[in-house]
């Protein structure tokens, strides 16, 4: 059932140890009496062992043999299903241990004000509290979650999201939140703390993924109840077996009534153990497969509705555009030669490492035949991009070349006295309406020119939506271009919908008129101005790099920051969903195989008549039970991987993945158990052990 | 199957077919309170009876009130046919001078017709008064079914309506269902069976001169017989059309003044299955999607046909023992039947003996023209099994489409799952509560039928009254709690019901089959009405599409089986089994 690839994943070594502890842990009865069919099965492990003993005494219902063989196989039902679900927290046992690592004590200096000068104390980070302000240099490890209120730096953050590149931090934006336990590797920042001791996101993960906190969603409770119910239904059936057995070996005048072992290895095989047993080896699992994708759930019930959105509102700049835009057109300024526009915009942009300034060497030397200089040899030395001056560029013995936004270059050349052409004015304008980025160009103070950086749809995402549409998934473009250049893209990437000029309001009507429609919608958003859209979105991933107020308003942080990731999202919620349904639907269709194994077997004294139905001709009435509770056991340590690992998903509509499930799940089981059931009864003859 | 044996039931299918639609139209239009004619024209008799009784037709009510409404109105019931039969010696129109009915009978039989169950553990003609009869036992035939209709459309109503908190006015919903439904069928229904020899009449019992006295050994000559009378028509019409099935005479619809001929036969076979069926067209019509009610039908239409079938086959078939008495039970140029006659009326023959059986327990009829008793053990199987799938094929007066609907949303449950999407149907989502209330719904009657079933076995009380040793008269008690926690009321006969062991056990049983349904029914549609509508898209289950049928019937027939499969094991299958273990060969 599992490839080899996929089994080293899954059956980690000491994980496996673990999990066999707890297996033997869990039998506890408080543990137990948490999932009403297993408890069911753990009685009647009891009856049956106290009927063995009984047995030894020489008063036995039936031989002592034969008990034990079925209180052992009753026994084994239940430690493979604490097995399983041991084996799913495992996983999340060994990412809570690493994380409790990077919570280390941390020495944090404690500023009595906001300011880089001020008097510095230092305290362990255990003692900071909310609206505590700490000074983090260079090397220094963050001691709590907070919000940077002045400076800017590089940050490790690799403990949280296992990312080794350092990422920007800075005061003010989108990018002000971070993490405890996370490293500073250059220059400094005042943090104001945002949250108490012992609630840091860290120690909110660690349970998350411990699943010490973890509660049933609501459909998993739904499904609990139906499991209860029909177990309640065939525990009545054993029971009212027992006076019918009465009356008819009475009416017959052959055979004894039937045994209670009989009845209760009846009643475990009929039960739904198979899914009992793992469901909350799922749940764990669903959880899990969110961490290796990066993704923390902040509650199972996110993952869940994950499963059920028909409506994803996607940001533009990076979901569906490659976040960098390229140039595709040098536009000159009026009597200026466009060979010498591209000449000094590839002078530039030849050390500019940043895709836009590679992407104009790239256009260069495409169209104008413009191949790459040293810089060294024409003694020039680059001018890289700064937040102050906004522009980049390049510096010449009697040249200084200057490229950047138009604002920027505006106040720029103001202060040598210069202004925009009309000409360029009119591009700029023209590029802006086409949904473009204008860069301008500038020698001196000579305006040469304008650039055309343009959206670039990724590649492969057109494909992404029509699955998302086979799916039923309907997707939306937000974006704040105008709607002329969002039509553009959204023709070109596919989507369904697009909401342009948008402003964080618009998207929170957008989200409160889908769900007025009945739709249940997903986005992704970082900055504080999407926190409101978050809380009201049925699915909210918040991006980890993104504000305290996102990650809040959001129910699952994104580690990687990834907008693309909730489509997997999605599709993690959607597999969470069908391998309960799938494994429900195994675990009842295995039934009608089991009476036709036990029955025959439980009545054979009294109607040898019934042997008619004994349609897999199982040896002897003993073994046929035993092989029964046999697979009854082991159907469950081998559905331990497709629980783990979740039902395949394909992005396909919900009529065609109902038809694939049902006769996978349906018709397999009803037909699997025939199969298994016989060639244990073979095995058990072939040892001479029934 | 015979050729003209397969022919009668095709026939027979296709005229229910046709009748679907136009009634499920009428039916949505009376319950829509949009006029259609009829309503139209008693307007002014609905409008009386609400001045009489004080309702507030505009006034709609919460399920709780909805319920606490039928309660009463079926609790008031139960009491006043309780009351008129202790009563009945001191009433008019009791010219035998029946005198008043046992209390533990009294009570089987109020409960059984104020639930829609009419198990008769008496015999009509020899114990119930004119009066009891018209005004007990019709009356309750009339509301128990309008009742259950108007806990159908509750149903319904909690399914169509959004974000909002009532599910109709139970009043109104009854005075239509009674006034524009029940009565003029009735009515039309009880003159053509008076026009084929139903009787109708209210003179005392008729005593007529034997052609050929009876001679009997060390007993007096018998010279003359007494005939009893009534009004018949009356009562076998809502009998037939309500789902009822409590005969006016204790051989029900073998006896030929409720049933004279094969074309009296077809119409009261017709009369069983109309109202449940068409109520599947209504339904697709007030969920505003005609597929839906299609898809309901259908699912009901293909567990029905091959059921029916069997038991004709089975029947035809006949019995192994008559064999090795050389009695040819092959059917000959279609005059000689053939198969196994015991207890059938030869002029209905063992087609129209099997239909009825398997229609009267696929709807929660329970009236009879055979004796069930007497069927092969696989002819018997079938019938016993239609009530074990929980009377969903069809079944009762709404009771049969509101209980089909419970297993419709663990089917959504199951199957919703599989395709990855938190279930939902028609656009509600199905959470832990709905789930509790369908399941209760589901777990009531197999846990009920086997636990009485149970005690019956083991207990002398449950095992004095039978009349047939082993397997069959297992099968006898099982029969016996499955027709009356399934609110049919047909009986399997070899049970001699009629002790106060059987009358207070099966009063308790139809009672919880009854309303430990209806009461979660009405609370899952109460909390339905208040959700709002998910929109649909390629994402969502599709519920009319052949394969959802086939979960349906998956469901079902999965849920039946789990349930039965041990019980019918020790009852009609290994009856079957050592049967033709002895004869077979």
């Amino acid at each position: 059932m599992v490839t080899n690839t996929q089994s080293k994943s899954l059956w980690n070594l000491s994980i496996l140890k673990y999990a066999i502890r707890d297996a033997f842990l869990k039998l506890a009865p408080w543990h137990q009496i948490r999932n009403p069919v297993m408890f069911t099965v753990y009685v009647g492990s009891i009856l049956t062992t106290v009927l063995f003993v009984q047995a030894q005494f020489g008063k036995g219902e039936a031989p002592a043999s034969f008990i034990l063989a079925i209180t052992l196989w009753l026994w084994a039902t239940l430690l493979f299903a604490n097995f399983a679900e041991a084996m799913a927290e495992g996983r999340g046992k060994a990412q809570a241990q690493a994380l409790r690592k990077s919570r280390r004590d941390i020495q944090a200096k404690r500023l009595t004000k906001p300011d880089r000068n001020a008097k510095k104390n230092i305290v362990p980070s255990a003692s900071l509290r909310f609206n505590d302000v700490v000074l983090v240099e260079a090397g220094d490890f963050i001691p709590s979650d907070g919000e940077v209120i002045e400076g800017i730096a590089s940050v490790n953050e690799s403990a949280i999201t296992g990312e080794s590149a350092p990422v920007i931090r800075e005061s003010g934006g989108d990018r002000s939140a971070v993490t405890g336990g996370t490293q500073v590797l250059s220059d400094w920042l005042i943090v104001r703390i945002t949250v108490n001791p012992g609630e840091t996101f860290l120690d909110r993960m660690i349970n998350l993924v411990e699943g010490a906190k973890r509660q049933k969603t609501p459909n998993e409770l739904a499904l609990t109840i139906l499991l209860a119910a029909l177990t309640i239904v065939f525990l009545i059936v054993c029971a009212t077996l027992l006076p019918f057995s009465i009356y008819s070996a009475a009416a017959t005048g052959m055979g004894k009534a039937v045994t209670i072992t009989v009845l209760v290895a009846l009643f475990v095989c009929l039960a739904p153990t198979t899914i009992g047993g793992l469901l909350s080896a799922i749940g764990i699992a669903g959880m899990d497969r969110m961490i290796q994708a990066n993704v923390i759930a902040l509650s199972g019930r996110a993952v869940e509705a994950a499963g059920d959105i028909d409506t994803l509102l996607l940001d533009k700049t990076g979901t569906i555009t490659l976040g960098n835009r390229q140039a595709t057109e040098f536009i000159p300024a009026d009597g200026i030669n466009i060979q010498r526009l591209a000449d000094a915009a590839q002078l530039a942009s030849l050390a500019d490492e940043t895709p836009e300034g590679r992407s104009i060497v790239v256009l260069a030397k495409e169209k104008y035949g413009l191949r790459g200089r040293d810089l060294a040899e024409l003694g020039a030395t680059f001018i890289p991009f700064t937040a102050q001056t906004r522009m980049s560029g390049v510096n010449l013995p009697d040249r200084q070349i200057r490229k950047g936004a138009v604002q920027a270059i505006e106040s720029h050349i103001k202060s040598l006295s210069a202004e925009l052409p009309v000409s360029v004015q009119k591009s700029v304008a023209q590029i802006a309406h086409r949904g473009g980025t204008p860069l301008v160009v500038i020698e001196n103070a000579n305006v040469l020119g304008v650039i055309h950086l343009k959206d670039i749809v990724k590649g492969g995402i057109h494909e992404r939506f029509t699955a998302l549409r086979q799916m039923g998934i309907r997707t939306i473009m937000v974006t704040g271009d105008n709607p002329l250049t969002a039509a553009a893209i959204a023709a070109e990437a596919g989507v369904d919908d697009f909401l342009a000029n948008a402003t964080p309001e618009d998207k929170l009507k957008l989200i409160r008129r889908l769900q007025a429609e009945g739709h249940l919608v997903a986005m992704t958003g970082d900055g504080t101005n999407d926190a409101p859209a978050l809380a009201q979105a049925d699915v909210a991933v918040a991006m980890n790099t993104g504000t305290q107020a996102a990650k809040e308003a959001g129910n699952l942080v994104d580690l990687d920051s990834n907008p693309t990731k909730l489509i997997e999202v999605v599709e993690i919620g959607k597999q969470l969903l069908m391998t309960r349904g799938a494994l429900t639907t195994f675990s009842f269709a295995n039934d009608i195989a089991k009476y036709f194994a036990i029955l025959p077997a439980a009545f054979a004294a009294t109607y040898p008549a019934l042997n008619a139905l004994n349609i897999m001709h199982l040896a002897t009435p003993q073994s046929a039970i035993l092989s029964a509770v046999i697979f009854n056991a082991v159907i469950i340590i081998f559905l331990v991987p497709l629980a783990l690992r979740g039902v395949t998903y394909r992005r396909v509509s919900a009529a065609k993945l109902l038809r694939n499930n049902v006769v996978i799940y349906g018709l397999g089981g009803l037909l699997v158990p025939f199969l298994g059931i016989k060639i244990i009864d073979l095995i058990l003859v072939g040892l001479h052990l029934a | 199957m015979t050729e003209i044996g397969f022919f009668q039931l095709l026939l027979y299918l296709l005229i229910i077919l046709a009748l679907v639609k136009p009634l499920g139209w009428y039916m949505a239009q009376v319950y829509q309170g949009a006029p259609c004619g009829v309503n139209q024209l008693f307007n002014p008799i609905e409008r009386f009876i609400y001045w009489l009784c004080g309702i507030r037709a505009d006034q709609e009510m919460s399920w709780k009130s909805y319920l606490v409404a039928a309660l009463v109105f079926n609790l008031l019931g139960l009491l006043a046919v309780y009351a008129i039969q202790r009563l009945q010696f001191f009433l008019p129109f009791n010219p035998q001078q029946f005198s008043a009915v046992p209390h533990d009978l009294a009570f089987n039989t109020a409960v059984s017709f104020v639930t829609n169950t009419n198990w008769q553990a008496y015999a009509g003609e020899n114990t119930l008064s004119y009066f009891t009869q018209m005004l007990a036992l019709t009356v309750q035939n009339f509301l128990s079914a309008a009742t259950g209709m108007s806990l159908l459309m509750a149903l319904i109503r909690g399914i169509t309506r959004h974000e909002a908190k009532h599910l109709g006015n139970f009043w109104v919903d009854t005075t239509r269902g009674t006034l524009y439904i029940l009565l003029p069928l009735s009515l039309i229904f009880a003159i053509l069976l008076t026009s084929q020899g139903v009787i109708q009449n209210i003179k005392p019992y008729q005593s007529v001169t034997l052609l050929q006295p009876v001679i009997a050994q060390q007993q007096p000559t018998i010279t003359e017989q007494i005939i009893p009378m009534g009004p018949v028509a009356s009562q076998i019409a809502i009998k037939q059309l309500g789902t009822n099935g409590g005969g006016f005479f204790n051989a029900n619809s073998a006896h030929p003044f409720e049933n004279p001929n094969p074309i009296t036969n077809f119409l009261e076979m017709l009369a069983l299955l109309l109202i449940p069926a068409a109520l599947c067209y209504t339904f697709g019509l007030m969920v505003n999607d005609k597929r839906q009610g299609w898809a309901i039908f259908l699912a009901m239409f293909i567990m029905l046909v091959p059921l029916m079938s069997m038991t004709i086959i089975a029947e035809q078939v006949g019995n192994p023992a008559f064999t090795a008495l050389h009695v040819d039970q092959t059917a000959q140029h279609n005059d000689y039947p053939g198969g196994n006659m015991e207890g059938k009326e030869t002029r209905f023959g063992i087609v129209n003996s099997a239909i009825w059986a398997s229609a009267t327990t696929a709807t929660s009829n329970g009236s009879v023209n055979a004796m069930h008793d007497s069927f092969t053990p696989i002819g018997g199987l079938m019938p016993l099994w239609l009530m074990h799938l929980g009377e969903v094929v069809f079944g009762g007066v709404g009771s049969g489409l509101y209980g089909m609907l419970m297993i419709v949303i663990i089917t959504v449950f199951v199957a919703g799952l599989m395709v990855g999407r938190t279930p939902e149907y028609l656009g509600k989502k199905i959470e832990p509560y709905e789930m509790k209330m369908a399941s209760i719904a589901v777990l009531v009657m197999p846990l009920f039928v086997l636990i009485f079933t149970g005690i019956a076995t083991v207990t002398n009380m449950g095992t004095s009254a039978l009349g047939n040793p082993g397997a069959h008269g297992f099968t006898e008690i099982l029969y016996a709690f499955t027709s009356m926690t399934n609110n049919n009321g047909s009986a399997f006969a070899g049970l001699n019901a009629n002790t106060p062991f059987y009358n207070i056990l099966g009063g308790f049983a139809m009672l919880v089959g009854r309303y430990w349904i209806a009461i979660p029914t009405l609370a899952l549609a109460g909390s339905l009405v208040q959700k709002k509508v998910i929109a649909s898209s390629l994402g969502t289950l599709p519920t009319h599409t052949p394969l959802f049928i086939v979960l349906i019937i998956g469901v079902t027939v999965i849920i039946g089986a789990l349930s039965f499969f041990p019980a019918l094991a020790l009852g009609p299958i290994v009856e079957h089994l050592m049967l033709w273990n002895q004869y077979g060969h």
